[in-house]
């Protein structure tokens, strides 16, 4: 690309701008800022909020998210003239808005109350929207609510289900003051394909979607004498949780997390870290027995729930190609309430509360799955994501930054730096290949670092590896959009892998849909990975077999991967989820 | 908001006419129009149909462009469609007493689209561009100029006796 510098006058200040699509980027990059509320970098610019207005010299008020940047615009951010637009646009959306902040849910996080409090919005000229013409919530699924009384229409919700998962479970509906964003024809989402990766709220700068919160009923388990509460941490929330407490993204918290749960009242921590060297052992054996029988390739893997429900919904012929390892978090808990009975005193399978903390809202709905367990026996009894650990931290008065780190409680408290990397895009697939690697060959894998698995900026690459011969191609894509694509290139038969790994969130579950906001900075998914490679390298065990732990369970309870006992636990079986999809017609 | 009509469609029509126009998001306003025109509507497993067909659609990316236009309709329309202007001439030279009068003579209440026994729909248009006939009644492509009241009565009865 070339990189011809220009430059514009931003307030009177001379500003170089290279190839930012528009005139927003330019101002941020200069360090300034205009509010807005449609604008997300990750998404296509869409120009409706009109928050983002700028006054160009000769040009008059202009949008500078649909701008693009001239040489010698002289642009000023703040005039007279902008500050009453944005005032006046603050006021029609309250007037159209439930403005009661103080039980929503993000109230804290919401753009509309930052803004209004930056702009000293006090009155609203308009009529305001009454009680009485409030549109009913979509509470129908354990993920996700939708309130139609706190939309403002900026469509980002919509823009990240097309763009991110070619989905558009959301959409416009009707047209001027009756305008709504909702699923077809007014829907719950549970009558929809939403595969509730959680996107479409982790976008929305308001109320209009949020995360169902299970914080009460964890607290009424910690309450409760009679039953032993138990936690298991996923990989990528050590590198995101102590943003909501004033940290670096990316900056390592899991001692501090592991003795903020202990000080909140769970009796004992374990890390899923362990469970995805778990998983890893029995994929990379299954992937292993599949590239032998050459039978149901490319083999997909199964830890993002949102793809296996999209597979499950929309794609049933790929059924078989899924990996029939649960993931991580689902082959822990069915181990931890088997055999935590028989390694502490007190605890039974029916006293024992397993809580699992996710950055994921699709992993509420993946713990009711019949096929994870006997119907009837709950193995994960709740998830809460990343916020809602937060909450419970700042709920318990607990000083989170100060605290001295903890170690995870043994058994199955030993990580290896694969499992770590489970939370990035590609860090699945490098970790499977590993172990794969030594397993098939037979020699050590001298160079852990397989850097062509990494980064979050492509959602879509194809890896090769040479195992001692034997030439393995993975694909690792994230977004199901990009999932589909390689689905599409099986179909037709061009398709050249024989492992696709696919995380629904766009760099993986680092950005995964019950992580901290993080709204319109593009970085932070980055600086998360990152944290998770920095923790990899450090650790002492870096392939998901070597992990003492992992070998103590498979020579004390396992056996070997894929014997029955591991089955029984680990594997899990997929149905064709036809009724109730889209494609159930009348 | 929508009324599903409880009949099954029959989605081999639905599919005739996504190949007829090409299965291309950009084809979707004639594809809908030709539903519309084939069942008198646009059903909602019909719509659903249409948006997992296509590719870059999806049934709330067609549910939002159905509704968005005011020439689709959710629900059934009559066999006899009437369309009353209400266009600025129109409504000058009494295009209300006109829509009241039918609404009277098919007993049809403010907001309902077509009458119990599916015979007749009313709705009022903006603009017809046949401003000089002012005010003007359309029924099923039919043009009838400069209605009165009694007019638009003496042409309601007598489909109903060609009905009878």
């Amino acid at each position: 690309m070339t990189e011809n510098k220009k430059t514009l006058f931003i307030d009177d200040k001379e500003v170089e701008f290279t190839n930012e699509p528009n005139v927003l980027e330019v101002i941020r990059k200069a360090g300034l800022n205009v509010p807005t509320f449609c604008y997300r970098p990750d998404l296509t610019q869409y120009g409706s909020c009109r928050m983002c207005v700028v006054e160009i010299e000769g040009r008059g008020i202009q949008s500078s998210c649909t701008m693009p940047p001239e040489a010698g615009l002289k642009i000023h951010l703040n005039t007279e003239k902008t500050r009453r637009i944005r005032k006046t646009v603050l006021e029609l959306l309250l007037a159209n808005h439930d403005r009661e902040c103080t039980t929503c849910d993000k109230s804290g996080h919401c753009e509309l109350q930052k803004y209004c409090e930056e702009y000293g919005i006090r009155d609203i000229k308009f009529p305001t929207l009454q009680k009485e013409d409030f549109l009913p919530l979509d509470t129908s699924n354990p993920s996700i609510i939708r309130d139609p009384n706190k939309c403002i229409l900026c469509g980002a919700c919509v823009r990240a289900c097309t763009e991110f998962q070619g989905h558009s479970i959301l959409g416009f509906a009707n047209r001027g003051s009756k305008t709504l964003v909702q699923p077809m024809a007014g829907r719950d989402f549970s009558k929809t394909d939403c595969i509730y990766c959680g996107q479409c709220q982790a976008v929305c700068p308001t109320g209009a979607l949020t995360i169902v919160s299970d914080v009460d009923n964890v607290w009424k388990d910690i309450t409760n004498k009679d039953k032993k509460v138990v936690a298991q941490i996923a990989p990528s929330i050590r590198v995101a949780l102590g943003e909501m407490f004033g940290l670096e993204p990316g900056e390592n918290t899991i001692g501090l997390i592991t003795a903020a749960l202990r000080k909140i009242g769970f009796d004992l921590v374990f890390d899923t870290n362990f469970a995805a060297d778990l998983t890893i052992m029995e994929e990379a054996n299954e992937f292993i027995e599949r590239l032998k029988s050459g039978e149901n390739l490319p083999i997909f893997t199964s830890c993002c729930p949102a793809w296996v429900k999209y597979i499950e919904q929309s794609r049933p012929k790929f059924l078989k190609n899924l990996s029939t390892c649960k993931s991580p978090l689902s082959m822990l808990s069915p181990v931890l309430k088997e055999l935590l009975p028989k390694y502490f005193e007190g605890y039974t399978k029916e006293n024992l509360s397993v809580v699992s903390i996710m950055p994921c809202t699709a992993k509420k709905i993946e713990i009711n799955r019949c096929q994870l367990g006997t119907c009837g026996v709950q193995y994960t009894d709740f998830v809460l994501t990343t916020q809602e650990l937060g909450r419970m931290i700042k709920e318990a008065g607990i000083d989170f930054k100060n605290l001295p780190p903890e170690t995870a409680d043994s058994p199955f408290g030993q990580y290896s730096g694969a499992g770590t990397i489970f939370g990035a895009s590609g860090g699945v697939a490098e970790a499977a290949a590993r172990t794969a690697y030594e397993v098939v060959t037979g020699k050590e894998l001298k160079d852990v670092d397989i850097v062509q698995f990494r980064g979050t900026s492509d959602r879509s690459k194809t890896i090769e590896l040479d195992l001692n011969g034997t030439k393995v191609t993975v694909r690792v894509v994230s977004t199901i959009l990009e999932a589909e694509k390689a689905l599409r290139e099986i179909e037709s038969g061009t398709a050249n892998f024989q492992m696709l790994e696919v995380m629904a969130c766009p760099g993986g579950c680092i950005n995964g849909g019950g992580q901290p906001y993080s709204y319109n900075d593009t970085t932070i998914k980055a600086k998360r990975a990152a944290g998770l490679y920095k923790e990899d390298k450090g650790l002492p065990v870096r392939k998901s077999h070597e992990n003492p732990d992992i070998k103590k369970l498979y020579a004390e309870f396992l056996k070997e991967p894929g014997s029955h006992k591991a089955h029984e636990l680990l594997h899990t079986t997929y149905e064709d989820l036809f009724k109730g999809s889209y494609r159930d017609l009348k | 908001m929508t009324t599903q009509s409880a009949s099954k469609i029959d989605f081999s029509k639905v599919d005739e006419i996504i190949q007829s126009y090409g299965a291309k998001k950009s084809n979707l306003i004639a594809i809908l129009q030709k539903v519309q025109e084939t069942f008198r509507y646009l059903p909602e497993d019909a719509m659903i149909y249409i948006g997992t067909k296509i590719d870059g659609l999806s049934p709330a990316t067609v549910y939002g462009v159905a509704t968005f236009y005011a020439q689709f309709s959710l629900e059934p329309k009559g066999k006899y469609e009437i369309k009353v202007c209400d266009g600025t001439a129109c409504h000058v030279r009494g295009s209300m007493p006109v829509l009241n009068a039918i609404k009277a003579r098919l007993n049809i209440k403010s907001g309902q689209l077509t009458t119990d026994d599916g015979l007749f729909s009313l709705e009022t248009v903006s603009c017809l561009g046949a401003c000089g006939l002012a005010p003007v009644v359309v029924i099923n492509e039919k043009v009838y100029p400069q209605m009165t009241s009694d007019a638009v009565k003496l042409i309601l009865d007598t489909i109903f006796q060609e009905e009878a």
